[in-house]
C-alpha cells in the first residue's frame, strides 16, 4: 500500500499555491541492493492535480525525478474551503488519490 | 557550455539535411499538439541524447529564451535531490520540460499548464553527474530554452 501524498494549498491575492510530497520509492531500474540484485524501475510516470474536479497541473516523470517527488505549482482562481485533489499512477499500475481543503 | 555546441551542432544538421522533416515536425507539433501525448511523450522519456529527446518532443531548434528563469544550486552535494525551479514569463506557456545533460535517460519530468495555471514548476531531482540543467518551455505553440550547469559532487541515480 502506498502512503498518502502530503499537500498543502494556500491561496492569497487570488494565486492558490499548491505544495505535494508524494511518497514513492522512484527506483530508476538501476539500483544494486545489497546482493548485488538489479532493483526493478518503479517509479511514478503521471501525475494530475484537480481543483473542485478540473485539472489545474498535468505531470509525467522519467526515472530521475527524485525519491519521495516533490512539487510546487501556482493557479489563479480558487478560494478556501476549495478542493484541490493530487493523483498519481506509477509503473506498476499502481494509483492512488489524495485531497486537501485551500486553507 | 556543452549544451550549446550540441545545439550548434544540431542546427547545422538540421540546416543540411533535414529541412523537410524539420518543416513536418514543426507543422505537426502546431497542427496536432495531442501528438506530444502518449507515444511521442514516452520515446522522450527513454531518449539518451539530447537530440533524441527533442526528436521524440518534436522540437527543432529551441530558442534561447531570458523570459526564463531557472534556478537550480551551483554546487549540489547530493546528486539524489537537486532542487529545481521553472518560472516562465512567457505568454501562453504551455508545457514545461525539465532535462538533464548527462543522465542515462535525459529527460526528467514535463508539466502542462492549462489556462489558468501559472507557468511555474518547483521540484527535485536526481543527477548522475556534473551536467547542465535545462528547462524546455512551450508557449504559444513554440519552444524556447534556458540551462544551467550543476556542479554534482556525489552522483545521485
Amino acid at each position: 500500500m502506498s502512503a498518502p501524498t502530503k499537500i498543502r494549498a494556500t491561496v492569497r491575492d487570488g494565486i492558490t499555491e499548491v505544495r505535494m510530497l508524494m511518497q514513492h520509492e522512484m527506483e530508476n531500474g538501476r539500483r544494486k541492493d545489497e546482493s548485488g540484485n538489479l532493483v526493478p524501475a518503479w517509479f511514478i510516470t503521471e501525475i494530475k492535480a484537480q481543483h473542485d474536479g478540473k485539472i489545474v497541473l498535468e505531470g509525467q516523470f522519467g526515472t530521475s525525478v527524485s525519491k519521495n517527488p516533490y512539487l510546487i505549482f501556482r493557479f489563479r482562481g480558487g478560494s478556501p474551503g476549495g478542493k484541490i485533489a493530487i493523483s498519481w499512477l506509477d509503473n506498476r499500475g499502481e494509483a492512488r488519490s489524495d485531497e486537501v481543503e485551500i486553507s | 557550455m556543452e549544451v550549446g555546441i550540441d545545439l550548434e551542432r544540431r542546427k547545422a544538421l538540421k540546416a543540411g539535411g533535414g529541412v523537410g522533416l524539420l518543416a513536418f515536425l514543426a507543422a505537426a507539433g502546431l497542427l496536432n499538439p495531442g501528438m506530444a501525448g502518449a507515444a511521442a511523450q514516452k520515446a522522450a522519456f527513454e531518449a539518451k541524447t539530447m537530440n533524441d529527446a527533442l526528436d521524440a518532443l518534436g522540437v527543432a531548434i529551441p530558442e534561447d529564451s531570458a523570459a526564463i528563469l531557472l534556478t537550480a544550486p551551483e554546487v549540489a552535494a547530493n546528486g539524489a535531490v537537486v532542487p529545481v525551479t521553472v518560472e516562465s514569463s512567457l505568454a501562453l506557456t504551455e508545457q514545461i520540460f525539465i532535462l538533464a545533460d548527462k543522465n542515462p535517460t535525459m529527460l526528467v519530468a514535463s508539466f502542462t499548464f492549462p489556462p489558468g495555471t501559472d507557468g511555474y514548476i518547483s521540484t527535485k531531482i536526481k543527477m548522475a553527474q556534473t551536467s547542465s540543467v535545462i528547462a524546455l518551455v512551450k508557449a504559444n505553440g513554440k519552444f524556447y530554452r534556458a540551462s544551467r550547469v550543476v556542479e554534482v559532487t556525489a552522483g545521485g541515480c
